[in-house]
């Protein structure tokens, strides 16, 4: 069996983002690997140290499709334990803003790989896009399940849970499939030492968009930082009644929100 | 033409419904608008939907009686290629955000995804979003011949009612089997007002102690404010509050009226769920926590004695 995890690379969540000439400058910011597709990564691994579906020699690729500057993504999923890494570098053409276009890539590559399983973050930290998954999950005409929270496969069904509009599902669903990953699917691993100087001469494949026909019909126009006036009312709390007083005061007469 | 799907539940259509409605009548200048029903005994929400628009396409089907994201997705993008429909619109649920991009691809249209404002101008659809996790709002277009486009809820208002009732067409639909299976379900807390839509969100925290403490301090304050309880990744993890309870970039999106964060630090991904709201009140015991960058009034002090006391006030 071959699962194909997709990895991205986004701005850590603690970062000031800065935003320049109309768009958001990554230049200063500290990137990483998209903490959701560290679930997909890290479940990849576990299946294929459990020997999923039976099978003893499950390979595990983690695919990145972006900027050159993903490599590092890409060389961290393998300090993790990812076999091998294919980059899909995207040059000058942005594909960030259009999923539909990205996700042609990635079906192609996951059906040259010939994998069954593909996994990748439920939301990505950067486009906060949470349509990754499903659209490859077309592409490829395959089963999907998205936000999952638990995850198993015997033979070749896969069986979990997973979040829908109104509470949790817990589901069974046929491979090839594609899943989508989230916090509480499990707690990923840090690298070692050893596994990150292995991981210098795992094999990383450079592969160009040119060759997948793909054109973006989604155009970024501006982006801004969100900057929304807040009163920054301190009332002190040392006394919890006359607290409690004035912030009901407050509420009702000042803001209007209450009653 | 635009068209527009109706989400429903307990036999009326969700409030999304109405919202997409006056987003597409907002967009309306380039065709009319349809709304399709999917389901099974749906005939009371295919009348509902008839008030807001003119035409309703009704595919009332048992296999359509619970969601699925694979039969969802072939029945919009069907009508969508039958029906020469410009743009569709579904609402920015999960479910619809999971099957939303399958549309898409099947009609190869670009997605804009959890659109906050929408336009449809000389061809181009242009969409205002949030990203970076809710940090960053962005606009982008497209001038595609068919886009797929996800509202956000609360973004537009609920439409009203028209004069005359719409026309209710039944249409045929080629459906696939489903794959994804359900063997079980964990549904959200029923007896609880839905925090997607409620005027007033109490949430609580990890400072609020233990789920008695959650119970007594976030749920006593919610009860007497009639609000809608909600909860941090923290205290959904521990055990303490159920899933659909939590607020944040891996729970629900809220915007109401007010917000009481109590004993939450305020992490960027329980921020990206609330920011938006109208005005926001912290209680936290650390002056320094981040809760208290987005809050319009903050109280740094023990929750539970100033809970009591704003309960007591309120009477
Ligand atoms: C991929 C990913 C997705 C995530 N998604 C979400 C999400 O959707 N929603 C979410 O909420 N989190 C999410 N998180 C987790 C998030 O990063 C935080 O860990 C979480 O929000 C913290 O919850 P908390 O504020 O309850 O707990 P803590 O961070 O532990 O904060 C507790 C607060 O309570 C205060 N306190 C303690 N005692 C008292 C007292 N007696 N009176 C008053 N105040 C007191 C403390 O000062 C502190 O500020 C996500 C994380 C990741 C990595």
């Amino acid at each position: 069996m071959r699962i194909l995890a997709i990895v991205a690379q986004v701005p850590g969540a603690e970062e000031r983002l800065k935003v320049a000439e109309g768009g958001v400058d990554l230049g200063a910011s500290k990137l990483v690997l998209d903490t959701m597709d560290e679930y997909g990564v890290e479940e990849a691994l576990r299946l294929r140290e459990a020997g999923a579906g039976g099978d003893t020699a499950v390979e595990v690729i983690v695919l990145g499709v972006g900027p050159s500057r993903v490599e590092a993504a890409l060389r961290n999923a393998l300090a993790l334990g990812a076999d091998r890494a294919v980059l899909v570098d995207s040059g000058a053409i942005d594909l960030a803003r259009d999923v539909v276009a990205t996700s042609k890539v990635i079906a192609e590559v996951a059906k040259r790989e010939r994998a069954d399983l593909v996994l990748c973050g439920a939301q990505q930290a950067d486009s906060d896009s949470q349509a990754l998954g499903a659209a490859v999950a077309e592409r490829l005409g395959w089963a999907q399940a998205t936000w999952v929270t638990a995850l198993t496969c015997e033979g070749r069904t896969l069986a979990g849970r997973h979040d829908v509009d109104d509470g949790q599902q817990d589901f069974r669903l046929p491979l090839p499939a594609v899943v989508t990953a989230q916090q509480g699917l499990n707690e990923p691993r840090y690298p070692t030492l050893p596994n990150i100087m292995k991981a210098r001469k795992k094999e990383l494949r450079m592969e160009v968009l040119a060759g997948f026909d793909v054109a973006p019909q989604v155009r970024l126009v501006k982006q801004e930082l969100q900057h929304r006036e807040r009163l920054h009312r301190l009332i002190p709390g040392s006394d919890a009644k006359a607290a409690a007083d004035e912030l009901l005061r407050a509420l009702r007469e000042d803001a209007k929100v209450l009653a | 033409m635009i068209l527009v799907v109706v989400e429903h539940g307990n036999g009326r259509i969700g409030k999304s419904a109405r919202e997409l409605v006056t987003a597409a009548r907002s967009c309306g200048v380039e065709g009319p608008v349809a709304a399709l029903v999917l389901g099974s005994d749906v005939a009371a929400i295919a009348t509902e939907a008839a008030t807001l628009v003119g035409q309703v396409l009704v595919a009332d089907r048992p296999e359509l009686a619970t969601y699925d994201a694979e039969l969802w997705a072939a029945a919009v993008a069907q009508i969508a290629r039958e029906g020469e429909v410009a743009l569709v619109l579904i609402a920015a649920s999960r479910s619809g955000r999971e099957y939303s991009p399958r549309v898409a691809v099947k009609l190869e249209a670009p997605l804009i995804e959890g659109a906050a404002c929408l336009t449809f101008e000389g061809g181009v659809v242009r969409g205002e979003r949030y990203s970076f996790l809710s940090r960053v709002t962005e606009t982008v277009e497209s001038n595609a011949a068919v886009v797929v486009a996800t509202v956000l809820p609360g973004a537009f208002a609920p439409a009203e009612a028209l004069g005359a009732p719409g026309e209710q067409f039944d249409v045929d639909l080629e459906l696939p089997e489903r794959r994804l299976i359900v063997t079980g379900a964990q549904p959200a807390n029923a007896g609880r007002l839905p925090l997607g839509e409620a005027e007033i969100v109490v949430a609580g925290g990890r400072g609020t102690g233990s789920a008695e403490g959650f119970e007594r301090i976030v749920v006593g304050l919610a009860d007497k404010l009639g609000a809608a309880v909600g909860a941090t990744r923290a205290v959904v993890d521990a055990g303490w509050r159920p899933y659909a309870e939590q607020v944040g970039q891996t729970g629900v999106t809220v915007q109401p009226r007010l917000y009481l964060a109590i004993g939450i630090s305020g992490a960027v991904q329980h921020l990206s769920g609330m920011n938006k709201s109208q005005t926001i009140v912290a209680i936290n015991k650390d002056a320094d926590a981040p809760i208290f960058t987005v809050a319009d009034y903050g109280i740094v002090g023990d929750c539970d004695a100033i809970v009591e006391a704003l309960k007591s006030a309120i009477g």
